[in-house]
C-alpha cells in the first residue's frame, strides 16, 4: 500500500548483495534506505551513445557482472598505470536518460539504477514496474566522499581512452554503499510522485499576488506546479 | 607616494598555491556552510530532510578525515584574482595565468578532481580541467595594496542558474515572482543540489547581472548582508520567502533549502531591470589565499571578493 505523506515513511534499511533478486527488490518500499555490496558499473551519455546510437558491442558481458547500474563518474586517481584509485562518487541527473535506461533494462538486464533526481512517472510506468525493476536516488546529491569509501576498488574499466574518465564505464566493487533512497518501487510507486504533490501546496499561496512578467518568451512554461523537463 | 616598487611575486609559487587551493576547495567545506548546514540538521523536524542533512554533515567530516572530494563533481575550476596597485608578478600577468593552468592540470591528477571539461562540440576530454578559455581567471582591482588574493572556486552545476529581462513596472514583486520561479524549477527533484546560497544579481546588462548573481551565491560567506540598507533588506526578505516555501533538501518536505540570500546590484539601462538568480550548492567549494610578495601565503575561507573599492562605492 502507497502512504499518503512522506512524514509517514518507515525509511526501512536494507542490506543487499549485486546482482539482487526480485524478491529482495520487491520488499523494497519508497524511502527506504539502501545498502549495497557487489559489483555497480557506471553509465552516463557516453556510454549509452556508444551502445545504442553506435549500436557499438558492449566491451564485457554486462549480466554476468550485476544488475546495478549507477548514473555517475568518479573522481579517480592513478595510482600506478592503470591501477585506478575511486576517492569520491556523485550522481548525475537521471532524467537526461529516461531514452535509454529502458534499453539498459531490456537488453542488458538491469533491474536497479542508481541516480540523481528519479524520472518521470511515464518511465516508471511503462518500464520499472513491467520488470519489477526499482530506482534509487542518491542522498542529498553531494555527498560523494561517502559514496567512495564505499568503492573497494575498480575491477575494470572500458572505453576510457575514447570516451574519458568522466564517461568511461567503470565497473565498481563496493561494500556497504550507500545510502540510498528507494525511489520508484517495483511497483512503479514513486518518492517524489509525493513531494512534489506536497511542494505544490506549500508553494502555491507564495505566488499569490505576484504577477507574470512583462517580457514573456517562447518556450517556457508558466504553471508554477508544471515540471521544467 | 611610494618610492619603493614591490618585489615581484615568483610565478612558481602561484603554481603551488593554485594547486593547493583546489586541494583545500575540493576537501575542506568552509565553516560558515558547516555550521549553518549542522544548524538546519538539528532544527529539522521532518525525518527525510533531518536524514538528508545529517548524511550531509556526515560527509563533510568523512571527506575531511579520509583528505578525498567531499563530491565527485568537483565542477569546473575557477579563479578570482583580486590584485593589489601596487603588486607585480614575474613574468607578468601571462605567467599567473599559465601557473594557474599548470596548478589545475596537477590538482586534477593528484587530488584528483573529475576531469569534467571537454570541448562543447567533440566532447574531447583531456583529462586536466584546461581547454579553450578554461579556466577562466576574473580580475578585480585593489588600491593601495602589494598582494595578489587568488580565490579557487570549483562550480559544479547543469542546473540552478537563470535569467530574465524584468523592466521597472515589474518591480520587487517581478523579482520576487523570478525567484520563486527559479525555486520551483530547480528545487522539486533537488536538481539545485539544496540547501543553496541563492544569489541575485539585478541591474548592469545582461551578462553584468548574471556574473554578479553568481559571484553573490559563490564568493560572500553565510550570513553577510549587502553594505546597501535597502539590499539587505530584500535579501532578509527573500531569505523569509525562501523558508515557506516548504522545501528542504532533495526537494522533501522542510524549511532550510536556501541557506542564505545574496543580492549585489548594478547600474543599469534607465528603461530596463535585468535580474539573474544563481544557486549554489550545499558542497560549496572555495578557498583563499593571499600571496604577499615576501613569499608569504596566508590561506583563509572568505574571499573578501566584494570590496568596497569593487562595488565602486569609493570611487567619484
Amino acid at each position: 500500500m502507497t502512504p499518503g505523506d512522506t512524514s509517514d515513511l518507515p525509511m526501512d534499511e536494507h542490506r543487499l548483495t549485486t546482482p539482487v533478486g526480485a524478491e529482495d527488490l520487491g520488499r523494497l518500499k519508497i524511502g527506504d534506505v539502501v545498502f549495497l555490496t557487489g559489483l555497480v558499473f557506471t553509465g552516463r551519455n557516453g556510454l549509452y551513445q556508444k551502445l545504442f546510437e553506435e549500436k557499438a558491442a558492449p566491451p564485457v558481458d554486462i549480466p554476468s557482472l550485476t544488475n546495478v547500474t549507477f548514473h555517475c563518474s568518479p573522481a579517480v586517481a592513478e595510482k600506478a598505470p592503470g591501477v585506478w584509485e575511486v576517492a569520491a562518487v556523485t550522481a548525475t541527473a537521471s532524467f537526461r536518460f529516461e531514452k535509454h535506461v529502458p534499453m539498459l533494462m531490456d537488453q542488458y538486464g538491469v533491474r536497479l539504477v542508481i541516480g540523481k533526481g528519479g524520472m518521470s512517472p511515464e518511465v516508471y510506468e511503462k518500464h520499472f514496474k513491467r520488470l519489477g525493476a526499482v530506482f534509487l536516488n542518491t542522498v542529498g546529491y553531494g555527498i560523494g566522499a561517502q559514496y567512495g569509501r564505499g568503492v573497494k576498488g575498480v575491477r575494470e574499466v572500458h572505453w576510457l581512452e575514447e570516451l574519458g574518465i568522466a564517461q568511461a564505464m567503470w565497473v565498481l566493487e563496493v561494500e556497504g554503499f550507500g545510502p540510498f533512497l528507494v525511489e520508484c518501487d517495483s511497483q512503479g510507486n514513486s518518492l517524489y510522485g509525493l513531494a512534489l504533490g506536497e511542494s505544490n501546496e506549500t508553494l502555491k499561496p507564495l505566488y499569490e499576488g505576484l504577477p507574470l512578467p512583462s517580457l514573456r518568451r517562447l518556450g517556457e512554461v508558466h504553471n508554477p506546479e508544471d515540471e521544467v523537463f | 607616494m611610494r618610492t619603493t616598487e614591490a618585489a615581484a611575486i615568483r610565478a612558481s609559487l602561484i603554481r603551488e598555491v593554485a594547486f593547493e587551493l583546489n586541494r583545500r576547495a575540493a576537501i575542506a567545506i568552509p565553516r560558515d556552510v558547516e555550521s549553518s548546514i549542522g544548524d538546519l540538521a538539528r532544527r529539522e523536524t521532518q525525518k527525510l530532510s533531518k536524514f538528508v542533512l545529517l548524511e550531509i554533515v556526515n560527509n563533510y567530516k568523512a571527506a575531511v578525515d579520509d583528505q578525498r572530494p567531499m563530491c565527485a563533481d568537483t565542477g569546473l575550476p575557477r579563479f578570482y584574482a583580486k590584485v593589489g596597485n601596487d603588486a607585480r608578478v614575474e613574468g607578468g600577468f601571462v605567467a599567473l595565468e599559465r601557473a594557474v593552468r599548470e596548478g589545475t592540470a596537477e590538482a586534477t591528477r593528484k587530488v584528483p578532481l573529475r576531469p569534467n571539461r571537454v570541448h562543447p562540440l567533440t566532447r574531447k576530454d583531456y583529462n586536466n580541467n584546461v581547454g579553450i578559455h578554461a579556466p577562466t581567471v576574473d580580475y578585480s582591482w585593489e588600491p593601495e595594496a602589494d598582494w595578489i588574493d587568488l580565490t579557487c572556486f570549483q562550480k559544479g552545476g547543469l542546473f540552478g542558474g537563470d535569467y530574465r529581462m524584468l523592466f521597472p513596472q515589474d518591480g520587487i514583486p517581478g523579482i520576487k515572482r523570478f525567484y520563486l520561479d527559479v525555486i520551483s524549477e530547480f528545487f522539486k527533484r533537488g536538481l539545485s543540489c539544496q540547501p543553496a546560497i541563492v544569489g541575485v544579481g539585478i541591474g548592469g546588462t545582461k551578462d553584468v547581472c548574471v556574473r554578479l548573481a553568481k559571484e553573490a551565491a559563490c564568493l560572500r560567506v553565510v550570513g553577510d548582508r549587502n553594505p546597501d540598507p535597502g539590499v539587505a533588506e530584500l535579501e532578509e526578505e527573500l531569505h523569509e520567502i525562501g523558508k515557506k516555501t516548504g522545501l528542504g533538501p532533495m526537494g522533501f518536505k522542510g524549511e532550510g533549502a536556501v541557506l542564505d540570500v545574496h543580492v549585489e546590484v548594478a547600474y543599469t539601462h534607465t528603461g530596463g531591470m535585468p535580474v539573474s538568480i544563481h544557486h549554489q550548492c550545499f558542497a560549496l567549494r572555495r578557498a583563499t589565499a593571499r600571496i604577499h610578495p615576501d613569499g608569504n601565503v596566508d590561506y583563509r575561507e572568505n574571499p573578501l571578493w566584494f570590496t568596497g573599492y569593487y562595488r565602486r562605492e569609493t570611487v567619484s
